[in-house]
């Protein structure tokens, strides 16, 4: 797929997907808002210009796997799915509602073009090791990758460390784990809750190829998905440092908006700055 | 040879007993040779749970992932997502017991065809004592949507079982034993996943068995016989779906039921059978099976019988259960 949209276009698609994500939660009543935000340059990216993926055709046996792995921050996928004609924009505003394809944690069988359910955190890098395991070993199927997002409060689950282990020993190198690392959690900063640094180390010290880049700069994001296809033997974790509710000034680095939606007036706040960045984002590159 | 040898004098005899693990060890090479997406992943337990005969056959199908059963049933759960039919095995201790959020949500609400198969549940890891024995996995695997429970009677069974679940598109259960119990069924024997066979026909009690209670509740119809008491024996080797046809076509003619399971009675398949009886019919229910206490160690078949679910209380509180509580009769 890569290619088609430059990085300004990029840039403003995850944009438009951030207001999805304020809409859609604000219509929705309940929800994640910061970690959905701090995504949308990484998702936007994946899902416009690193992954083969086709929504016309979402069982492409050639195609690229998408795992989310925190599966609260749905949002922002749906949000780009909407964005890449998975389904109507219009669908965003079922999110969470009874009926809706669109639940308020992703389950697969629900909606065309997700390819995993998850919610209960820890799961995600287990299902991508597998589906890597049987690309690499099974079906020769070198072409195909699987990209899994974790968030970092997510890494204190044990099964985590258990598929790390078992990706490391297998060298799945068709593996991506990109690890949202915005150091908040529902009840704080990562490091008070449950230290995880050295996280790099820790990635390391079990086989992985890791790099550590800014989640919204979208040629970091490009560059390291290209270093981390060129690795050879080892599954890649790139810890993606990014920023919660980013764009949206009010959540910005805030842990209260972890779980909570914008209520209509705070909606309406959003809506105007990322409007208004829009408009800077179209300045900058011109 | 007939469907059931059925001479009960020789079931607890050698060469007619063997592990249900066996009978699934044999069970999902044959798997593995019918069908070349079925993938073994184990948990450094292979021997244990009889899954060397499929690595041996098929070391590239076959995974070890280490003692970590949370890991082992969401890697099957992206080998299905791929197209394979992955049987991830362990101690039913762990798996389910360790990992039932990780079924429930990759592979259950997920919709994919993982195979997870629970070895040396029950009362036949003796020794090993209550931490070990596990009751309560078929109550915790029976309440979860889109799961199909398997508890086959004896090794030939589960070698049939296995490769039925394998052609099986949803989710499943496999559960088997450890310990060599009695064969009572023949490779000629049917088995089909949702079906309950009657063994041995009676009017005075319906005795509904699962998983290695079967032979001990056709050892202990023969004993009721003796006092003059006429059991039907129905064996139920899968708890879900049930067979309700047959079930309750057998409890219709004789009006009283009585579960047998190497479980806890509480949720488990006796606590199916006392659902579907008081969905559809009103007949007297005794359940025998781990009355809500853990084990503890001993000989595993000692175990077994001091949990009182060896052929010997079977028939002793059948007859008990028989002689105070009167048939249902349609139209009462």
């Amino acid at each position: 797929m890569g290619g088609q949209l430059t990085i300004r276009q990029l840039e403003n698609k995850a944009n438009d997907v951030r207001k999805n994500i304020v809409t859609m939660l604000e219509h929705a009543g309940s929800g994640h808002s910061a970690g959905p935000l701090g995504l949308a340059d990484l998702v936007t990216t994946l899902y416009f210009d690193i992954m083969h993926v086709d929504p016309q055709n979402v069982d492409d046996p050639n195609r690229d796997l998408f795992f989310l792995s925190n599966g609260h921050c749905v949002p922002v996928q749906y949000g780009v799915m909407a964005e890449r004609g998975y389904f109507p924009k219009e669908e965003i505003m079922t999110l969470r509602k009874w009926g809706s394809r669109l639940q308020g944690h992703p389950e697969r069988t629900r909606l065309p073009g997700l390819e995993n359910t998850s919610g209960p955190l820890g799961s995600g890098v287990s299902q991508g090791a597998g589906a890597a395991y049987a690309m690499q070993y099974l079906d020769s199927q070198r072409h195909r990758w699987v990209y899994v997002v974790t968030g970092d409060g997510e890494l204190n689950e044990g099964n985590i460390w258990e598929a790390a282990m078992f990706a490391g020993k297998y060298k799945l190198s068709q593996l991506i784990v990109f690890v949202d690392r915005n150091n908040i959690q529902i009840d704080g900063p990562t490091e008070s809750v449950m230290p995880l640094e050295s996280l790099r180390g820790k990635w390391e010290s079990f086989g992985w190829h890791v790099q550590e880049i800014d989640g919204h700069n979208i040629e970091s994001i490009q560059d390291a998905v290209g270093m981390a296809k060129a690795i050879e033997n080892r599954p890649s974790c790139i810890i993606t440092h990014t920023i919660p509710g980013k764009n949206v000034d009010f959540m910005e680095y805030d842990y209260k908006w972890h779980g909570i939606p914008p209520n209509a007036e705070q909606a309406k706040v959003a809506l105007k700055e990322l409007r208004t960045l829009g408009g800077k984002i179209r300045s900058e590159h011109e | 040879m007939s469907k059931y040898p059925l001479d009960i004098a020789l079931l607890t005899e050698a060469p007619n007993v063997e592990p249900t693990r066996a009978g699934f060890g044999r069970g999902l090479k044959m798997a593995g040779e019918a069908n070349l997406n079925v993938v073994g992943l184990c948990a450094d337990l292979v021997e244990s749970v009889q899954m060397h005969k499929f690595a041996e056959a098929f070391p590239e199908r076959y995974i070890e992932v280490g003692i970590a059963e949370q890991n082992l049933v969401t890697v099957a759960a992206g080998l299905a997502r791929v197209g394979k039919i992955p049987f991830a095995a362990s101690y039913a201790a762990f798996n389910p017991g360790r990992n039932w959020e990780q079924i429930k949500t990759t592979s259950a609400l997920n919709q994919l065809p993982v195979k997870i198969v629970g070895a040396h549940s029950g009362s036949t890891v003796g020794p090993d004592g209550a931490t070990h024995q596990m009751f309560e996995d078929i109550a915790l695997m029976r309440v979860m949507p889109n799961m199909v429970v398997v508890c086959p009677g004896d090794s030939i069974e589960a070698e049939k079982a296995t490769q039925a679940i394998a052609e099986h598109p949803s989710a499943c259960y496999l559960r088997v034993a450890r310990e060599k119990t009695p064969i009572f069924s023949t490779p000629e024997s049917p088995f089909e996943i949702g079906r309950a066979y009657v063994l041995r026909e009676g009017h005075d009690v319906t005795i509904l068995a699962t998983g290695i209670e079967t032979p001990y509740a056709l050892m202990a119809a023969a004993r009721l016989e003796k006092d003059g008491i006429s059991a039907e024996v129905v064996h139920v080797p899968t708890i879900k779906p049930l067979d309700q046809e047959t079930i309750l076509l057998s409890l219709r003619k004789t009006g009283r039921a009585v579960t047998c399971e190497d479980a806890q009675a509480a949720g488990g398949f006796g606590g199916g059978i006392a659902e579907l009886l008081g969905d559809a019919m009103p007949a007297p229910l005794l359940r025998i099976g781990v009355q809500d206490r853990y084990g503890e160690s001993g000989a595993p078949l000692e175990v077994h019988k001091n949990l009182g679910l060896a052929d010997d209380a079977i028939a002793a509180r059948t007859k008990e259960f028989v002689a105070t509580r009167p048939q249902y009769r349609p139209g009462f």
